[in-house]
């Protein structure tokens, strides 16, 4: 056995198990970690066909940093408890995902399929890295960077902006504009002996203005 | 990919020598790492006496250079402990999530090797041609950005798991201020990339060596000086030294993430922690200093000299970060973030479009002297518009507080 042919069963083998791991850990804390491990598993398998600079933004871009922000809403909202997994949040969401999931598996099976190419062979891997006309060798990276700020130049920009729309909405959704929010109104079945304690502080507060006036 | 100049997985041959000298060199850089930590421990410690006026550690072994060893023994002895509520497995795993990733960085780091006169750093071992780096993969740095990224989940689920109030807070604190300033050790990095034009540590050192003076090749210098201290400033919040050492900050938080941490577990938090600074020291002379790049001084031993000019400039930064320790008070959350944020992340961004401005007029033939004072004036525009953008939120936010609070 081929080294390449071990480290990518050795790869996949990570990337399966993690999968499973997301889909079967009970707390999101746990499941979050498997994703991590099928992410790493996944910047292997790009090291094994030799684009190493996917590998490294995979790691980067999705272990380093996306992983990290759900970690922190996991954390930070306290839902990092087990949860039963015999209650179906919402209505009809389980047959929803067996579809939606049946249908992706589908859809890469028919991919595969049409390809014949994907052998992961070592001389059509460098021959991707060679220039057909003078046989000089271009590492994969000055390749994609070529491709993605060239042909696909459009697409890139757009993505860009794309993203900085996102920022710029999370911004906005996140600014407090004075005086448009209005106090939450009292529920009377809670209220009662409440108000008057609320009278009193609106009074102390009103005499603190006062005084710095 | 697997030996320094053999960049195809399908290359390594199982039958020659190579998997022994791979394995030779991992165990090198193994113990060069463990012994470095134990000295990098005794030179803070020393160091920061001798700036306070006090001795230090003077009793186990000369000059109390054999403390650490002292210390760690005294570790591996001591009774392990794991709170009723921590995550068991999760507890269990983080110490090493933080150590595994420590000790891979280091791997890119080319520590010898002679790059003037046209050679390409190779030297030759019982035969056998290869590089003063364990790896030179071509993606090269952003391995080290990778495995600092990977660095945080220590640090982040060594708080969570504990089941405690302040491990949690520190390690939120922690990894918040470690994805902020690994943006800005990016933008600064990206500047580097730019004139090597090579991602592989390897061909960043080559590209910096026969400038003017000899070290006038240098991208401390060729970068203008800006990269530099923003990588410092960068790295030294990424390795949450003082003054950003907020994630132990010992008067809030106890100990920060691993306040519930002892023995070996402990321990080896201590390790990665000071195994990075020892990697970013080494990080910052690859990219910026050139590396082992240096006079040769004789023709015989020669191979020696490259890792002599690498372990005195390292051993430069590694005084610099005990230096801030024991100079620079701690800041407050806010300013760091503010300072991340606000200053670092578009003052590197700037620079690097300054830069990449020179490069496209120098290869379209443009009049640099045009180039540059253009370039420096929209830079300066930029910031300007910043600072007015962050001096009016700012006002908006107090006249919020004061609309909300008293109505």
């Amino acid at each position: 056995m081929s080294l390449q042919l071990f480290s990518f069963l050795l790869a996949g083998l990570i990337v399966l198990t993690g999968a499973l791991g997301v889909v079967f850990a009970r707390n999101p804390v746990h499941a979050a970690l498997f994703l991590i491990q099928t992410l790493f598993g996944v910047a292997v398998e790009f090291l094994v066909v030799e684009a190493h600079f996917l590998a490294a933004i995979q790691v980067i871009v999705y272990a380093g940093a996306i992983v990290i922000l759900f970690l922190f809403v996991i954390m930070l909202l306290g839902v990092d408890t087990a949860e039963n997994l015999r209650v179906d949040p919402l209505v009809g969401q389980r047959f929803a995902a067996i579809i939606t999931g049946g249908a992706i598996l589908g859809l890469l099976l028919a991919v595969i399929n049409s390809v014949d190419g994907v052998t992961g062979n070592p001389a059509s891997l460098r021959a991707v890295d060679q220039n057909s006309i003078t046989g000089e060798t271009i590492p994969n990276i000055n390749q994609l960077a070529e491709t993605v700020f060239t042909t696909h130049v459009f697409a890139f920009e757009v993505t860009g902006l794309l993203l900085t729309v996102a920022v710029v909405g999370a911004v906005v959704m996140a600014r407090r504009i004075p005086g448009a929010l209005q106090p939450l109104p009292d529920i009377p079945a809670l209220g009662g002996s409440d108000d008057e304690d609320s009278d009193v502080d609106a009074d102390v507060e009103d005499v603190d203005v006062a005084g710095e006036a | 990919m697997i030996l320094a100049q053999q960049q195809y997985l399908s290359d390594f041959d199982w039958t020659s020598w190579d998997p022994v000298f791979l394995v030779v060199k991992v165990v090198l850089v193994f113990s060069m790492l463990l012994v470095s930590v134990m000295l990098m421990v005794w030179f803070e410690r020393k160091v920061v006496s001798d700036m306070q006026n006090r001795i230090g550690p003077n009793v186990a072994g000369p000059w109390g250079i054999l403390q650490t060893l002292a210390d760690g023994i005294k570790l591996f002895f001591k009774e392990d402990l794991t709170p009723d509520g921590a995550d068991k497995f999760v507890f269990k795993l983080s110490p090493y999530l933080s150590l595994i990733p420590a000790f891979l960085m280091f791997a890119v780091v080319p520590i010898g090797g002679n790059f003037r006169d046209g050679n390409d750093g190779s030297v030759e071992i019982f035969g056998h041609t290869t590089f003063l780096q364990l790896v030179d993969p071509p993606m090269g740095i952003l391995l080290f950005l990778a495995m600092s990224g990977l660095g945080i989940y220590g640090v982040m689920l060594a708080g969570w798991s504990s089941g405690s109030k302040y491990p949690l807070l520190g390690s939120v604190r922690a990894s918040a201020q470690m994805v902020s300033y690994e943006a800005a050790l990016g933008l600064s990095l990206a500047a580097v990339f730019l004139t090597s034009g090579s991602l592989s540590t390897n061909e960043i050192v080559a590209s910096q060596v026969d400038g003017r003076f000899g070290i006038g090749g240098w991208n401390v210098f060729s970068l203008g000086f800006i990269p530099f201290v923003v990588f410092l400033i960068a790295g030294t919040a990424e390795l949450n030294r003082p003054p950003f050492d907020l994630v132990e900050a010992e008067q809030e938080l106890v100990g920060g993430f691993h306040t519930e941490y002892s023995s070996l577990r402990f321990s080896l938090f201590f390790l990665a922690e000071f195994m990075n600074v020892v990697t970013m020291a080494a990080i910052i002379v690859t990219l910026f200093f050139g590396g082992p790049d240096g006079p040769i001084l004789t023709s015989t031993f020669g191979f020696v000299w490259p890792i002599l000019w690498f372990f005195l400039k390292v051993l430069v930064f590694l005084f610099i970060f005990v230096w801030f320790r024991a100079t620079l008070p701690r800041l407050r959350y806010d300013q760091l973030m503010d300072l991340g944020w606000k200053v670092l992340i578009p003052f590197s961004l700037g620079w690097f479009l300054i830069l990449a401005a020179i490069r496209v007029g120098q290869n379209e033939g443009w009049n640099l002297w045009i180039v540059i004072p253009v370039g420096i004036t929209v830079m300066g525009l930029g910031a300007g518009l910043l600072t007015a953008a962050i001096r009016n939120a700012r006002a908006n936010r107090s006249n919020a507080d004061f609309v909300e609070e008293y109505g």
